[in-house]
C-alpha cells in the first residue's frame, strides 16, 4: 500500500479556526501543494490579509507578513522590489482586495509588479459577521443588505478581475472555484500557473477563487458548494480572463 | 483495496467528503470528538476506489489516501 | 541645497535603499531628489498611488530588512497614521519625514509646527511612540536623518523627522559625509523576511489574539520606551549659563528665536534658549534641573502652533515655574520682532 495523498509539508499540521466547510482550508492547502511541488518554500514570502484568514501565517510554514486591511499589495510590491529573488504572494478576500484595497490592487496591477495574487471571493465579509462585500450578488441577503442587495442602492457585484484584465501590466488572470474536486484541481492548476509566472518573471498574475462561506450564506457546506456551481459561477464566469 | 485514514480529532463534521464520495465509503459518527464535532469515519468494508475526491475536498486536511 | 534635498541625501548616505512617497507641497523636492538619485545608489524608488500605499510599502521594505523611508507634509502624514501604528506594532524600523504645513484640513502650504501632538502622542491608534527628531538647519537635517535610521534600527520602531516648510525650502551649504558607511555594516536583522532558508520562518505581525498575549507585548514596548527615554533625549542649550529668561523652541522657530536672542543680548538682557533636538523622548532632564537650581524664573515657549510643545515643557517643570507662550499658526510665523516685543514687555 502506497500513500497517494497527504497534506503538503508547507502546511502546518495544526487544526484551523475556519468554519466547517470553509473554502480557506482548501485554498491554503492548494497553495502549499504548489509551493512544495515547485520547490520554492525557502524563497516564498506570503502576505496575509485582514479577514478570516488574518492568521493564515500560523498555518503556513514559510516567511510571512501581515498587512493593514487592503494594503497587502503595497506591502508585497515593496518586498518584491527590494528582494526580487524571493517569491512574494498575497492572499486576500473580497473586502481586502476589492473594497478598501482597490487602489493598491489597481496600481500594483498597473505597474505590472511581478507578484502572485490569490483572491478568495466568497461574496461576503465573514470575519466581521456577514456584511455585504463588493462581490455580493444582487438579491443576496447579508447583515448590511437585510432585504437583499439592491442594485439601485448598492450597485452591482464588482468584477475586479475583468477590470484588471484591461491593464497592460497584468499578464494572467483566471477565475476558478472550489465547488467540486474537479474544480479544485483546476484551481490548483491556476495557482500553479500564477506562481510559475513569478518564478519565470512573467508579470502580475492573479487567481480569483469562488469559495464557500456556509456560515454567512446560511447553508450547509454541501449546499454552499452547489450554490457556487449553480448561482455564483453564473454571475462570476469561470475560466481564463487574461 | 484502497483505503483512507481520517484524523477524527481535526475533523469538523462538514460532511463534504460524504457529499463527494462516489462509493458511500464515508459515514458520520454518532459520537463527538474532543472539539465537539461529530466527525466522519471510513467504512472498512467499502468499495473505496482511492479516487481521492474526499481528500481533495476536505478543507481541514484530515484525510490520507492509500492505494 | 534645500532642506528637503539634504534630507534625501542624508538618507541615501545613511544606507536608505527604499523610498516610497506621494507628491505634496512643500516637500516635493525630497521625492524628486529620491527619484533622480536612488537608482544610482542601487535602491528602489516608487511614486506610490497614495500616502496610504507609500507607508505600507515602507512597512514591506522594512520587513524585508531594508532601510526604508517615506516623506510627506501634514495632511499626508495624517493619512499615514494607520501604517505608522502597524510599523510600531510589528516592531519594524522606518523613517518618516513630515515637512509640516498649515492646517487643519487642506490648510495651506506655509510652514507650521501644528503636528507636534500627532508626532509625539502616537498619532495613530494604540499605545506606542515614534522617535521624533527636529532639525533646525539644512546641515542638521542631513545629519539627523542618519541618526534617525540608526535609532530606528537599534530600537525597531518608527522615527519621525519633524521639519517644516521653511526648513524644507531654504537653501544652505551642506557638508556631506566623506565616508559613507557600508550598508552591510548596519545592524543585523535576523527577524527580517528573506525566505526561510536555513532557519525557522519569520512572521512580521502586530496581531496577538490569545488572552494575555497583546498585553504582554505592550508591556515589552513600554519597557523599550522607558529605556529610550532614559538614554536618548537630546537638546541644545544656547547661552543658558547666565540666562534669566529662557526661550524654548525647536526647528525653524529656534532659528528665529536665536536671532531674537542676539538682539536682546545686545540690549543687555540675559536670555538663552533650550532647543529640543529630540521631541520624543522629550528632554525632560534639563527642565527638571532648571526648576530645581537655575536662577531663571521666566520661560517663554515659542511655537508655530497654538501651544503643543508647551505642554511637555510644563510637565517637565512640574509646575514649579510659570511658563509663557507665544505662538502663531495657520501659516503665520512668530517674527523676531514679536519675540523681542513679548520679552521686553512686562506682561509676564
Amino acid at each position: 500500500m502506497e500513500k497517494i495523498f497527504s497534506h503538503p509539508k508547507s502546511l502546518r499540521d495544526t487544526p484551523t479556526h475556519y468554519c466547517p466547510g470553509c473554502g480557506h482550508g482548501i485554498a491554503h492547502r492548494l497553495i502549499c501543494e504548489v509551493i512544495d511541488e515547485l520547490g520554492i518554500r525557502e524563497r516564498v514570502i506570503g502576505i496575509a490579509p485582514v479577514g478570516c484568514a488574518v492568521i493564515a501565517y500560523d498555518y503556513w510554514d514559510f516567511d510571512c507578513s501581515e498587512a493593514a486591511h487592503g494594503r497587502a499589495l503595497a506591502v508585497a510590491t515593496a518586498i518584491k522590489r527590494v528582494r526580487p529573488e524571493n517569491i512574494v504572494f498575497t492572499y486576500q478576500g473580497d473586502g481586502d482586495l476589492a473594497a478598501i484595497g482597490t487602489n493598491e490592487t489597481i496600481h500594483a496591477a498597473n505597474r505590472g509588479e511581478s507578484l502572485t495574487v490569490i483572491f478568495i471571493n466568497n461574496a461576503i465579509y465573514g470575519m466581521t459577521g456577514g456584511q455585504m462585500a463588493p462581490t455580493t450578488l444582487v438579491g443576496q441577503k447579508t447583515v448590511t443588505t437585510p432585504v437583499g442587495r439592491e442594485s439601485k442602492l448598492h450597485g452591482y457585484p464588482l468584477k475586479i478581475s475583468e477590470m484588471l484584465a484591461l491593464l497592460e501590466g497584468v499578464k494572467y488572470i483566471e477565475r476558478t472555484s472550489l465547488n467540486s474536486p474537479q474544480e479544485i484541481l483546476k484551481t490548483k492548476q491556476a495557482i500553479r500557473q500564477a506562481f510559475e509566472n513569478q518564478v519565470n518573471n512573467i508579470g502580475f498574475s492573479m487567481v480569483e477563487i469562488l469559495s464557500p462561506c456556509p456560515t454567512y450564506w446560511g447553508m450547509s457546506p454541501k449546499e454552499s458548494m452547489d450554490w457556487i456551481k449553480n448561482v455564483m459561477s453564473r454571475e462570476f464566469p469561470l475560466g481564463r480572463i487574461k | 483495496m484502497p483505503k483512507i485514514i481520517i484524523n477524527r480529532e481535526k475533523c469538523k463534521g462538514c460532511l463534504l467528503c460524504i457529499g463527494f464520495c462516489p462509493k458511500g465509503s464515508i459515514v458520520q459518527e454518532k459520537g463527538f470528538n474532543k472539539k465537539g464535532a461529530k466527525p466522519v469515519k471510513f467504512k472498512e468494508d467499502s468499495d473505496c476506489l482511492g479516487c481521492m475526491m474526499c481528500a481533495i475536498i476536505c478543507p481541514d486536511s484530515c484525510i490520507e489516501v492509500y492505494k | 541645497m534645500t532642506g528637503n534635498e539634504a534630507i534625501a541625501q542624508g538618507a541615501l548616505d545613511a544606507g536608505c535603499r527604499f523610498y516610497a512617497g506621494y507628491p505634496i507641497t512643500p516637500q516635493n523636492e525630497l521625492i524628486g531628489y529620491m527619484a533622480s538619485h536612488m537608482t544610482a545608489y542601487g535602491g528602489v524608488f516608487i511614486q506610490a498611488e497614495s500616502e496610504l500605499s507609500a507607508i505600507n510599502m515602507v512597512f514591506g521594505a522594512s520587513s524585508a530588512g531594508v532601510r526604508a523611508m517615506t516623506s510627506s507634509s501634514s495632511p499626508g502624514i495624517s493619512l499615514k497614521q494607520e501604517g505608522i501604528s502597524y510599523i510600531a506594532g510589528a516592531e519594524l524600523p522606518a523613517v518618516i519625514v513630515n515637512i509640516m504645513r498649515g492646517g487643519p484640513g487642506l490648510g495651506n502650504i506655509w510652514p507650521a509646527q501644528s503636528d507636534y501632538f500627532q508626532a509625539t502622542r502616537s498619532g495613530g491608534h494604540g499605545d506606542y511612540h515614534c522617535l521624533v527628531l527636529a532639525p533646525h538647519s539644512v546641515q542638521e537635517a542631513y545629519d539627523m536623518v542618519g541618526r534617525a535610521f540608526e535609532l530606528a534600527d537599534k530600537y525597531r520602531m518608527p522615527a519621525i523627522i519633524l521639519g517644516d516648510g521653511m526648513l524644507g525650502q531654504m537653501m544652505e551649504p551642506l557638508v556631506v559625509k566623506s565616508q559613507i558607511p557600508n550598508p552591510k555594516s548596519q545592524i543585523k536583522k535576523p527577524w527580517a523576511l528573506t525566505g526561510c532558508k536555513g532557519r525557522k520562518p519569520n512572521i512580521a505581525k502586530s496581531f496577538y489574539m490569545w488572552e494575555g498575549e497583546l498585553e504582554k507585548f505592550n508591556l515589552g514596548l513600554q519597557k523599550k520606551y522607558k529605556m529610550i527615554q532614559a538614554k536618548e533625549e537630546r537638546f541644545e542649550g544656547f547661552m543658558l549659563s547666565d540666562a534669566q529668561i529662557i526661550l524654548v523652541a525647536y526647528g525653524s522657530m529656534a532659528r528665529i528665536a536665536k536671532g531674537a536672542i542676539a538682539s536682546l543680548r545686545k540690549r543687555g538682557i540675559k536670555i538663552g534658549l533650550i532647543r529640543p533636538l529630540t521631541l520624543w523622548p522629550f528632554p525632560k532632564k534639563i527642565f527638571q534641573s532648571i526648576s530645581q537650581g537655575h536662577k531663571c524664573r521666566k520661560i517663554l515657549v515659542i511655537e508655530m502652533s497654538y501651544g503643543q510643545m508647551i505642554e511637555d515643557v510644563q510637565l517637565s517643570l512640574g509646575g514649579k515655574i510659570n511658563v509663557e507662550f507665544l505662538g502663531r499658526s495657520g501659516g503665520g510665523v512668530p517674527t523676531e520682532e514679536e519675540i523681542i516685543k513679548k520679552v521686553v514687555s512686562r506682561k509676564w
